[in-house]
């Protein structure tokens, strides 16, 4: 009966934070003030957020909240503010034909990709970390990230030191 | 009677259709921030995807892997925005439909 009840809170929460998700996605790509969309990417990326813990993962929980809810949108916000952006406010959005044309192959691109995903449910070789195992302690992640993934970890640190380098240089004013 | 708890299809189906969107988004907006934003969400959905099928197949691999999306996507996010205030400081515009100067 415990158990009923924990799923039924699942269930609950991962309908919600879906439902939420999508009309704050939906909200991004149609109001006209692209800060309202800033604003919006927020919430999507909450709720996002929220999922990764219905998935047992604390660790990427909490780096989605500070790198993306945080840092990045930040940025773009920060940006956003500093340029007079009052252009497309005025002219509104305008429908190309490459655009409807676009969006449709987009759209049976998702019917694809929902048909491939029903149609066989994933399968593959099951590792040993189970849920109990990774949830609530970074340990499995920090061992996996220091000893497997320890040359693809020093690849990012040199990305990260040249992408400061390089955004530094771009936003340099020219003498 | 118990009830199953969520499938890991349902986390797929989700995932694809933020992906959708944001696919739909970058293709419509006109402004290169918003269509930033989109490329943001798209990485976003991949993200999902990726920690569904890791929590379903018991690895951690990519769980891994989304931690390198994410730093990968913080370092596109500093030199992008760089490079629009850039093209903003040149033209007086980021409307990507303006900006085709590398265009052949």
């Amino acid at each position: 009966m415990a158990e009923n009840i924990v799923t039924i809170f699942q269930w609950l929460i991962f309908l919600g934070v879906a439902f939420g998700s999508i009309v704050a996605s939906l909200l991004v790509i149609t109001r006209k003030n692209p800060i309202h969309s800033a604003l919006f990417l927020v919430l999507t990326f909450l709720c996002v957020s929220v999922l990764y813990l219905l998935l047992y993962q604390q660790f990427m929980f909490i780096i989605q909240i500070f790198v993306y809810a945080g840092a990045i949108v930040m940025l773009i916000v920060f940006v956003l503010m500093l340029l007079d952006l009052e252009e497309e406010l005025r002219s509104g959005l305008k429908l190309y034909y490459s655009k409807v044309i676009g969006s449709m192959l987009a759209v049976l691109f998702l019917f694809g990709i929902i048909f491939s995903v029903v149609a066989k449910s994933p399968t593959g070789k099951v590792g040993s970390y189970t849920p109990d195992k990774v949830s609530g302690n970074v340990k499995a992640v920090g061992e996996m990230l220091f000893t497997q993934y320890l040359f693809p970890f020093e690849i990012v640190s040199v990305l990260l030191v040249a992408a400061i380098v390089g955004a530094v240089i771009l936003s340099k004013k020219r003498t | 009677m118990t009830i199953p708890s969520v499938p890991p299809e349902c986390y797929l189906v989700l995932s694809g259709i933020l992906f959708t969107i944001g696919v739909i988004g970058a293709l419509t907006r006109r402004n290169a921030i918003v269509v930033f934003m989109c490329i943001e969400m798209m990485l976003n959905a991949v993200n999902i995807s990726f920690i569904t099928l890791s929590r379903f197949l018991q690895s951690l691999d990519g769980v891994l892997f989304a931690f390198f999306v994410i730093a990968v996507a913080a370092a596109e996010a500093a030199v992008g925005l760089a490079i629009f205030v850039m093209i903003y400081r040149s033209r007086e515009t980021i409307n990507v439909d303006e900006i085709n100067l590398l265009k052949w």
